[in-house]
């Protein structure tokens, strides 16, 4: 902990608690996403400080007893600090940008909320130059976007008309909404499947129609991942194959997560990448024609070669 | 020896604070304990640092009003008017989609940005609370290197210096950053080139070092990076292919197409399959979206996309059986 971090950190626990008279220790540590031990250790530091003058009245008055005895905090003689510091511009930017990254997946009621509290933002942090980052969200269309938010805020199960990527067509659903999120620029809808009997992850620019039900949602017995480790986390078990790709070719290497990667000939890349769908790697593969090659495991592009096979046929069979 | 200089810059700011005028240095000197005890040297040395600190943390300090009874000596004041975080009410639906954004960032210094950002919000009364919208988790993720150098180097306007992936040594005074599919993009004027660029940072092949002091341009009025970064965007349809598509198949085709019609004399059509015209912006790019979708879609026109498509399909096929050498 730089002492940097604990001056910003005190300069907005005074006022604080000036707010919040008697405030219990583990409540403002949460607040302030501190442990306990840290605040214990802020309030130390707080009660040396002070006016200037140096005499004990100078000094802020912390109530050490109650603080070690009941866990509450009552804090004294700090008139001159009743308001926070000003936002800086990058608080105000990192809050900005994540509301605006909110409103991408929100219904219009959040939609609306999330306006007004950035407009009330930037209006409190005037200096801060909201124009010089942005962060675009693939998301649904308006309307998917206000039937997905009612049907979560009601708990009503929702019927579907989604694109399905890896089988590349549209399937009619029933599912029961858990949570929306948004991971590396794409919205989510995360759901109960009754089709799959599962849970399932639709992405939201693929959902072409939305509607709610009258029926309430079921209790399921699934647990809904940490996306903190990103998608990395599912990939974990699945099988690894290995691409080399020709440098016109050498964009898959960046645009999906790979396990390694090394300079191939030509300015190429080798990849390896975990691969939990064989009609991805068929996709991409056909995609991507003469400039990839399966390196191993062998076999792995038998299916993509016999798709382009079968492609090849059909244009024969209907003279094309 | 770190809770001593917290303690000393907390003291310094409320003396600045309360003092209602411009104080000297000597008179700071007395006020702040923590300054006893020092040589003549080491309180400038540190004075100075900590002034620095208070500037890093947004404290607006003054200099100014040069008392006549303390010689030519510089004074320092906060005007708590400047100090302080104007007052902010939210709504508790307002409250509620800020307590969503404080967990957005994934990214550990922006993470430390919203929390300090938070806690002065409380501060001033607000009370964020998530829990009527657990059911959202927006986030933003920033992994690569280049991300904090370049975001304080926009907010500072410092210029900064990187190796692209092409091996070219980049000068650029960055105007902004932009997401787009999760990916980030710096946008500004490339000083060597004099003109504007962009660049993706994770083929930034270096981490960016500043090349000038703080302050050292400014971004264009009315700078719109949505505008710009819609470069990245795939190009609008300057031609149309009919593709002959299987019933019920690529619909990420078909949705921004529209039926063929009148067209049932063709063998395709006897074969189950549906006449769509589809646009497109680059033909390259369009057979090799077609050749993904494999027999589900046929080109039947225009004659060169299928044969570019025909084409894939033939390398692709070629590799039937193909052992790993």
């Amino acid at each position: 902990m730089t002492s940097q971090a604990q001056v910003r950190r005190l300069l907005s626990l005074v006022p604080y608690l000036r707010e919040h008279d008697g405030a219990a220790v583990a409540d403002v540590a949460a607040a302030f996403g501190v442990s306990p031990k840290t605040l214990r250790a802020d309030l130390n530091v707080l009660w040396m400080c002070g006016m200037p003058g140096l005499s004990p009245g100078d000094l802020i008055d912390i109530d050490m007893d109650a603080v070690d005895g009941e866990g509450v905090i009552h804090l004294s003689n700090a008139d001159y600090l009743t308001r926070p510091l000003r936002l800086t511009a990058d608080e105000a930017l990192a809050l900005v940008l994540a509301l605006r990254t909110l409103r991408e997946i929100a219904g219009p009621d959040q939609r609306a909320a999330t306006d007004r509290a950035l407009a009330k933002l930037e209006g409190a942090a005037q200096a801060t130059p909201t124009g010089s980052a942005s962060v675009a969200v693939t998301s649904a269309t308006e309307d998917v976007r206000a039937t997905l938010a009612d049907a979560l805020q009601r708990g009503r199960r929702l019927d579907l008309t989604y694109d399905t990527a890896t089988r590349d067509e549209t399937t009619q659903r029933s599912v029961d909404p858990l949570r929306l999120f948004v991971l590396d620029g794409y919205g989510y809808l995360e759901a109960w499947c009754y089709r799959a009997e599962g849970l399932r992850t639709f992405r939201l620019d693929r959902i072409a129609d939305a509607a709610v039900t009258d029926v309430a949602v079921a209790p399921h017995d699934v647990e809904l991942a940490d996306l903190s480790a990103g998608w990395f986390a599912g990939l974990a078990d699945a099988p690894v194959v290995t691409l080399e790709l020709a440098r016109e070719a050498a964009w898959v290497a960046e645009y999906y997560p790979t396990e390694t990667t090394a300079p191939g000939p030509d300015g190429g890349v080798v990849a390896t990448f975990r691969v939990t769908d064989p009609a991805w790697l068929r996709h991409l593969l056909l995609r991507l024609g003469g400039s990839a090659r399966v390196l191993s495991p062998s076999g792995a592009g038998d299916a993509a070669a016999e798709a382009a096979q079968e492609a090849l046929a059909a244009y024969e069979s209907v003279g094309l | 020896m770190a809770p001593r200089k917290t303690e000393r810059i907390v003291n310094l700011t409320i003396a600045l604070l309360v003092a209602g005028r411009y104080l000297p240095k000597t008179r700071i000197r007395e006020l702040v304990e923590g300054y006893h005890g020092l040589t003549d040297a080491a309180f400038e040395r540190t004075f100075e640092r900590d002034k620095d600190e208070l500037r890093e943390l947004g404290v607006p300090i003054e200099v100014g009003g040069y008392d006549p009874l303390f010689e030519d000596e510089a004074g320092y004041r906060i005007l708590p008017s400047e100090f302080s975080l104007p007052p902010i009410e939210l709504d508790a639906e307002e409250a509620s989609v800020v307590g969503v954004a404080a967990r957005v960032w994934q990214h550990a210094s922006m993470a430390e940005s919203t929390q300090s950002a938070m806690a002065k919000l409380r501060a001033a009364g607000v009370e964020p609370d998530p829990s009527a919208l657990a059911a959202l988790e927006p986030s933003v993720q920033a992994t690569e290197a280049a991300f904090g150098p370049l975001w304080n180097a926009v907010l500072e306007r410092v210029r900064v210096r990187f190796t692209y992936r092409d091996g070219s040594l980049r000068t650029l005074e960055p105007w902004g950053l932009t997401s787009r599919r999760g990916r980030w993009y710096v946008v500004g004027r490339d000083v060597d080139r004099e003109a504007t660029r962009m660049f993706k940072l994770s083929r930034i092949g270096d981490v960016p070092v500043a090349v000038s002091r703080p302050g050292a341009f400014e971004a264009p009025e009315g700078l719109d990076l949505r505008t710009l970064a819609a470069k990245l965007d795939p190009q609008e349809p300057t031609a149309e292919a009919l593709l002959a598509v299987r019933a019920g198949k690529a619909p990420s085709l078909t949705r921004r197409g529209r039926r063929a019609e009148g067209t049932p004399d063709l063998a395709w059509s006897a074969d189950g399959r549906e006449g769509w015209w589809v646009g497109y912006g680059s033909l390259p790019g369009m057979a090799e979206e077609v050749a993904g979708h494999g027999a589900d879609v046929l080109v039947v026109e225009p004659v060169e996309l299928r044969e570019a498509v025909v084409g894939r399909l033939r390398e692709v096929a070629a590799r039937a059986g193909a052992v790993a050498r």
